[in-house]
């Protein structure tokens, strides 16, 4: 019973976050701290910090947190499945329809103003996670190679990542 | 400005014969192992994946997904491979991405959770992620040249990205909203019999 109560208040929290995963956290707070009482604040506060140093979306990885502290891991799994069903159900049928669509002459105006404007998303994403990021000389450093091997070098971002990640447990563990 | 139909099917039918499920899965797999700090970073890693490398999708067909992914609820992440996903391989396509996309995460999480939640806390790994996020945002803006690069055509695309710009990062306007907006900026403008 507890399984489908999880799935049922995950899904209700992934239909109605819009904007990526962070719109999520103070959903997920009113539904299960405030709404369902099945975590403190303070459990609450430790999910969302491993939640944002752990790789994956933090939508999915909190989500999974919650569940298997309820429900061990089959809970962890079904409030997964919970949060990502309605955005799969709704980006298939909206794939679908721009499917049909596809020939429809005013698609096309539709693309013409919508690719410029994700363009500029995904620029103010860069202020967003660059306000965090950019926290001192150090990181400052990091980017600088970072971009060296992205730009010039042009490694797979996943190395860069990877690299830039070694970098950062030597400086910042070491200064 | 885009590709015509029929060229579209012809390139759509080359890609699905390429891209096949366990391709896709694995694609995803390691998207989603390292989407660190949140879904923007998904963008250089799905370009270069599935754009660049293995060629599944056009530039335009790629931002035409980002646009529906980032109207509909959810994570960017998850939306985006279940659109990928959909485009290359169908219905059963979009189920294998979002799982690869999804699963680093349940393990990783599961594993944190069950026993090393002192892991998360530990120095060496704060200092670790201190170290990625400088990178994601260099990497987020490659993907900013990248994408932007083809589409930024004329002085009116500019002008709709900086707008969408100012919209999120000085207004805090939701992103749904601005894509919508975009959208019929976009049809008014031609209606208006404004030239390109």
């Amino acid at each position: 019973m507890i399984l489908l109560e999880l799935f049922l208040t995950l899904a209700k929290v992934g239909l109605f976050t819009f904007g990526g995963g962070y719109a999520m956290l103070p959903l997920i707070e009113s539904e299960i701290i405030d709404g369902k009482g099945w975590l403190t604040l303070a459990e609450f506060t430790d999910i969302v910090a491993i939640a944002e140093v752990t790789p994956g979306p933090i939508a999915v990885n909190s989500a999974t947190f919650v569940g298997y502290r309820l429900g061990g891991v089959p809970g962890g799994v079904i409030a997964t499945l919970g949060v990502i069903a309605p955005s799969v159900v709704i980006v298939l049928l909206l794939a679908a329809l721009a499917r049909k669509l596809s020939s429809a002459n005013w698609l096309v105006h539709v693309r013409a103003g919508m690719r410029p404007a994700v363009v500029g998303l995904i620029a103010a994403a860069v202020i967003s996670v660059g306000r965090v990021a950019f926290a001192d000389a150090r990181s400052v450093i990091i980017g600088i190679g970072a971009a060296a091997m992205i730009f010039w070098v042009k490694l797979h971002p996943i190395l860069v990542l990877a690299l830039s990640g070694l970098a950062g447990a030597v400086i910042f563990s070491l200064t | 400005m885009s590709i015509s139909p029929e060229s579209n099917g012809a390139d759509r039918q080359a890609a699905c014969s390429r891209a096949s499920l366990t391709e896709l899965f694995w694609t995803f797999f390691r998207i989603g192992a390292f989407t660190i700090g949140g879904g923007y970073v998904m963008i250089p890693l799905i370009q270069k994946d599935i754009v660049d490398k293995h060629g599944w999708l056009s530039k335009d067909e790629f931002v035409d997904i980002l646009a529906v992914a980032q109207t509909a609820p959810g994570a960017l992440a998850i939306n985006t491979a279940t659109y990928v996903g959909f485009e290359l391989r169908g219905i059963v396509g979009s189920l294998v991405s979002v799982a690869g996309c999804a699963l680093p995460s349940i393990i990783i999480i599961t594993l944190v959770a069950a026993m090393f939640s002192q892991v998360a806390s530990a120095k060496v790994v704060q200092a670790a992620f201190a170290g990625i996020r400088p990178a994601v945002v260099v990497l987020i803006l490659s993907a900013v040249v990248k994408i932007g690069k083809p589409i930024m055509k004329s002085g009116r695309d500019l002008m709709l990205a900086a707008a969408a710009l100012l919209a999120v990062a000085a207004f805090g306007i939701s992103t749904p909203l601005v894509i919508v907006a975009a959208a019929l900026v976009g049809v008014a403008l031609k209606m208006g019999g404004v030239k390109r």
